[in-house]
């Protein structure tokens, strides 16, 4: 009775400390913009992710990330939107990529290699002879998600919703076109405009989360809460929708662990995303590598042998 | 009546294919055979404006066919498929009336009626609700069969549909062409497989670069035919 009692008691005492360690940071306006954007842009990578990984082009992510650098340097020079800048130099880095693979025998991931770095290089030489070295680079590598806007909530929201709207309106014809682009191609769907709208959803999300997680680390949030629920359900709405609630917990939890352990805050979100990954690998009911009997019986050979020693 | 007439393809300065013209009648069903590297998918992805042609011009009824491509329904290679896609089996038959369905709108009833009988054609009705990639190769063959027919095409074109299928897939397969057949479609079906199955074929094109020969078994089946398309002649003959 008195251990029931104290269980009851600690129990009680655990929660009201969990509540407040929740509470206390949503205190602050930067804490709450911060969580908002982290929700949006959980839900906006899931979404476009999952896009992303079933074309098997996960790596343009990455290519559109970086190339976006001289697209910031022009537009801060020029005195225009940053955001925009970013977008028009990320859809042309893009556009470089499909040239290259289009028009001559090279294969997509050595032309991304190339692009990638000719125009991160290009985004150096511009931050160096126009002077823009003013712009933060450091929170646009690295993202600085404590240090949001009430602007850049909006933005967040705005391209959310419309890419949401997108999808939902064609979402038929981009299940079939990333199933299998040439019976839809023979099917007549236009499949050119359809990939060209992919790209420019791609960019959009990375031009959204730049100021999270920073241009470095946006793959992880566009690819890892999409390919987590992958490991994990059986078709493409699914896919979407338990990304987008990984995508908002492990941005949460990646900016509550940022904030109680002084941690950089967009490595603090990748590496959250991470942790929810490898759970799901591990441990998926269908898929987890511990649930493979095969694997399962290996495992437990290979302890017994280290036993012994 | 499909007409293709001196049609070229070809990637980068480099003809794939050349020279080809035949024509293919509704109510036949046409084999293309061919070795390795003969230009058998090139052809057909040619003729349906999956790659840019070189030259020439394909017409179905006398409309250049690109503008009638709601009438044509294509089952790509099995390899060219991801089969991990997180898809169900009867969302999948559903993708083939995506192009009556039109944009904006949802599958009808009749299109899920359409769809319920293509599953229940090809024996795949127990499987709807399962997820593409638990199936076997054959099963999987047979749910795009049932998708090419959910389309209600015209002309229905296969890109080796009977690579690494069972024998009860391929009797599937062969029994609905024949159904097609019977309902004036035409069809026009890549193999490689020279042996007793070829007399399901009304109609024989030997493809290698060229158009070798075009017609019936008989007269495309012989000795030097064979000679040209694959570089040695064949013991048996039909």
């Amino acid at each position: 009775m008195v251990s029931l009692t104290g269980l009851w008691f600690g129990s009680g005492l655990f929660c009201s400390g969990l509540l407040s360690w929740l509470l206390e940071p949503l205190s602050f306006t930067f804490m709450q913009q911060a969580i908002a954007v982290g929700c949006l842009l959980g839900i906006l990578s899931a979404v476009v992710g999952s896009y992303l990984i079933l074309q098997q082009m996960s790596m343009m992510g990455g290519v559109i990330s970086h190339a976006v650098l001289p697209g910031v340097s022009l537009a801060f020079f020029l005195n225009l939107n940053l955001a925009a800048g970013a977008f028009v130099a990320g859809l042309f880095s893009a556009l470089v990529v499909v040239g290259i693979e289009m028009r001559s025998r090279i294969k997509v991931d050595a032309a991304m290699a190339l692009t990638l770095s000719s125009f991160l290089a290009l985004g150096i030489i511009l931050i160096n002879r126009l002077k823009t070295n003013q712009i933060d680079l450091n929170s646009l590598l690295f993202g600085d998600i404590l240090g949001v806007s009430n602007q850049d909530v909006w933005q967040a929201a705005i391209i959310t919703a419309l890419i949401l709207i997108l999808t939902r309106l064609f979402y038929k014809e981009l299940e079939f076109y990333t199933f299998d682009p040439t019976g839809a191609q023979a099917c007549g769907l236009p499949v050119k405009i359809i990939y060209f709208g992919l790209i420019c959803a791609i960019t959009l999300t990375i031009v959204a989360s730049m100021q999270t997680v920073g241009v470095l680390l946006v793959s992880a949030l566009l690819v890892g809460p999409a390919l987590t629920a992958y490991l994990l359900v059986k078709e493409l709405w699914q896919m979407m929708f338990l990304g987008a609630v990984l995508g908002m917990a492990t941005s949460t939890l990646g900016i509550y662990l940022s904030y109680y352990w002084d941690l950089p805050s967009g490595a603090a979100i990748a590496l959250t995303i991470f942790s929810a990954f490898l759970l799901a690998w591990l441990f998926s009911p269908s898929q987890g590598l511990l649930n493979n009997p095969e694997n399962r019986q290996y495992l437990s050979a290979l302890l017994k042998n280290i036993d012994r020693r | 009546m499909l007409e293709v007439c001196d049609l070229a393809v070809g990637y980068r300065n480099h003809r794939a294919i050349n020279d080809i013209s035949f024509c293919l009648q509704p109510g036949t069903i046409s084999g293309l055979f061919g070795p390795n590297g003969a230009g058998k998918s090139t052809l057909i992805k040619g003729i349906l404006g999956l790659v840019p042609i070189l030259q020439g011009s394909i017409r179905y009824n006398s409309l250049p066919l690109k503008r009638n491509l709601k009438k044509v329904a294509y089952v790509p290679q099995r390899n060219k498929i991801d089969w991990d896609y997180p898809v169900l089996v009867e969302n999948v038959v559903m993708m083939g009336r995506i192009p009556t369905t039109g944009w904006f709108r949802k599958p009808s009833r009749n299109s899920r009626r359409i769809v319920a009988s293509a599953l229940a054609r090809v024996g795949m009705s127990d499987f709807a609700r399962y997820p593409i990639g638990e199936l076997s190769g054959g099963q999987q063959q047979r749910v795009f069969l049932a998708r090419a027919i959910a389309q209600e095409a015209d002309l229905f074109f296969f890109d080796e549909p009977f690579n690494n299928v069972d024998y009860q897939t391929e009797d599937i397969i062969f029994d609905v062409f024949q159904e097609l057949k019977q309902q004036q479609k035409t069809l026009l079906v890549i193999s490689h497989d020279l042996s007793e199955t070829i007399t399901n074929y009304d109609h024989l094109l030997l493809l290698n670069q060229r158009l070798i020969a075009s017609g019936d078994r008989h007269n495309v089946l012989t000795n030097q035919n064979i000679q040209q398309t694959y570089g040695r002649v064949l013991v048996n003959s039909y």
